[in-house]
């Protein structure tokens, strides 16, 4: 059995920060990342973060996690086992992990829980169909591969993701059909909308997907326009010819630790699904156990970051160590700066159910 | 197929080794995930569902959503989009859920 001050499970971006924050203010940390990398979705992340007040605005995902990965990397106080998948986390405080065909046994006095999110998945005829890809799978195989998924297709949502991943998807040389989405209004930046229309891909609002076409693999999907209660008009329905169907439909937190762990737990629909309940320092209704990042509400990499630096210095109070309360302030403020405004609107009105 | 001219990325050269898929000896390169070489040669359906049987693929790629599990050098339910391609590996299909005690 290992022990630490506090564990980490998720080496993605509020992962690393927690892990940084924890361990500068002299914690023992140990963390655990699936992957045989640290970086979570940052690595796919090969175009410049669009946005413009964060202290990353500029800088590719790739490099932001490339700069956390060395800190990380030359940090003694912290311990990091990649390859390893957080199994479950037990009543007397006891973290199991599957690593390098091993169980591993950890106790700490504190625990992070930054585990993410995954792609959801809308229903159709033959969803599951070899070609229909969730869209954060075309970025990493298209810009971190660089291997296309097809040669024509069809784009399911106009939020943020769907427009910046059609987009990508024209700089590799693919031909996006449309780009349907089933609310009234395209989500994403008007900035990334133009662009699309301008490069002659409609962007078809009140429009669903009904079913994939094709036997082994998609050959075509078959859409309709749609009234406001998402009921298909009549005879509006016609097969777009496309090879490769990628839904940019929003992501869901990966909650299972949560549940597992006896976090006590509410269904927000601004935060993207099942979330737990916090309080204003990430911690659970479970006595040290912190969340940050996706897992807490699906937000974007700067707020992750964020998130991870005030649950890992959060962490580091809570086991005696002297940090500084202006810096947790300014974390505070910085994460309230991000999310004011319209954008962030859904964010505070989620956040304003589940904090306590 | 792998992308040519990129306007703005640039990908890493990496070795290139030789693996086989379902016998047939194919290329990738080294490091990649097993299905990103696998989706260059063309080959999209990965396994079997294990109840009815339907062809399944490259979804998440990021070794959650359990579609793309294929056998690797015996060993079943491998996620090959996180798995690192290695000279000389022996991928195949898997059908249902896979013999655990196969690779013994």
């Amino acid at each position: 059995m290992r022990q630490t001050d506090f564990a980490v499970i998720g080496g993605g971006p509020a992962g690393l920060a927690a892990a940084m924050e924890a361990a500068n203010a002299g914690a023992k940390v140990l963390l655990l990342e699936r992957d045989d990398w640290l970086g979570g979705q940052l690595v796919k992340q090969t175009h410049q973060f669009f946005g413009s007040k964060n202290e990353f605005a500029g800088m590719r995902g790739i490099d932001i996690a490339r700069h956390f990965t060395e800190q990380i990397e030359k940090n003694e106080n912290i311990e990091v086992f990649t390859g390893a998948t957080a199994l479950g986390y037990y009543e007397d405080g006891v973290l199991t992990a599957a690593y390098s065909g091993r169980v591993l046994k950890i106790k700490p006095r504190t625990l992070l829980i930054a585990s993410g999110a995954m792609e959801k998945m809308i229903p159709f005829i033959n969803n599951d169909l070899p070609g229909v890809y969730g869209a954060g799978a075309v970025q990493t195989l298209m810009n971190v591969y660089g291997v296309v998924p097809g040669k024509r297709v069809l784009m399911v949502g106009a939020g943020n993701i769907g427009l910046i991943v059609s987009y990508q998807l024209m700089q590799a040389g693919i031909e996006v059909e449309a780009i349907i989405e089933g609310t009234s209004q395209v989500g994403g930046y008007w900035v990334h909308a133009s662009k699309i229309r301008r490069m002659g891909v409609p962007i078809l609002t009140n429009h669903t997907i009904l079913q994939a076409t094709g036997q082994e693999k998609v050959e075509g999907a078959i859409i309709t326009e749609i009234d406001e209660n998402w009921k298909p008009l009549p005879g509006a329905e016609r097969e777009v010819k496309v090879d490769t169907i990628c839904l940019a439909v929003g992501l869901s937190p990966l909650a299972e630790l949560l549940w597992q762990a006896g976090c006590e737990m509410e269904f927000s629909p601004q935060l993207g699904g099942y979330v737990p309940i916090r309080d204003g320092n990430l911690e659970t209704t479970e006595e040290g156990i912190y969340i940050a990042g996706d897992v807490a509400g699906i937000e974007e990499a700067t707020s992750a970051i964020l998130e991870g630096q005030l649950a890992g210095i959060s962490v580091a109070r809570k086991i005696g160590l002297s940090v500084s309360e202006d810096k947790i302030k300014k974390i505070k403020e910085n994460l309230k700066s991000l999310r004011a405004g319209p954008v962030g609107e859904h964010i505070r009105q989620g956040l304003a159910r589940v904090e306590r | 197929m792998r992308i040519k001219d990129h306007p703005i990325l640039s990908f890493e050269e990496r070795k290139m080794v030789d693996f086989t898929f379902e016998g047939k000896i194919l290329s990738g390169k080294e490091g990649e995930p097993i299905a990103a070489a696998l989706h260059d040669a063309g080959i999209r359906v990965l396994r079997k569902s294990p109840r009815h049987n339907r062809p399944r693929g490259f979804f998440c790629a990021i070794g959650n959503c359990s579609s793309c599990l294929m056998v690797v050098d015996g060993e079943p339910n491998v996620k090959v989009c996180v798995t690192p391609l290695r000279e000389g590996m022996k991928v195949e299909y898997q059908e249902g859920k896979g013999d655990i005690n196969a690779a013994d």
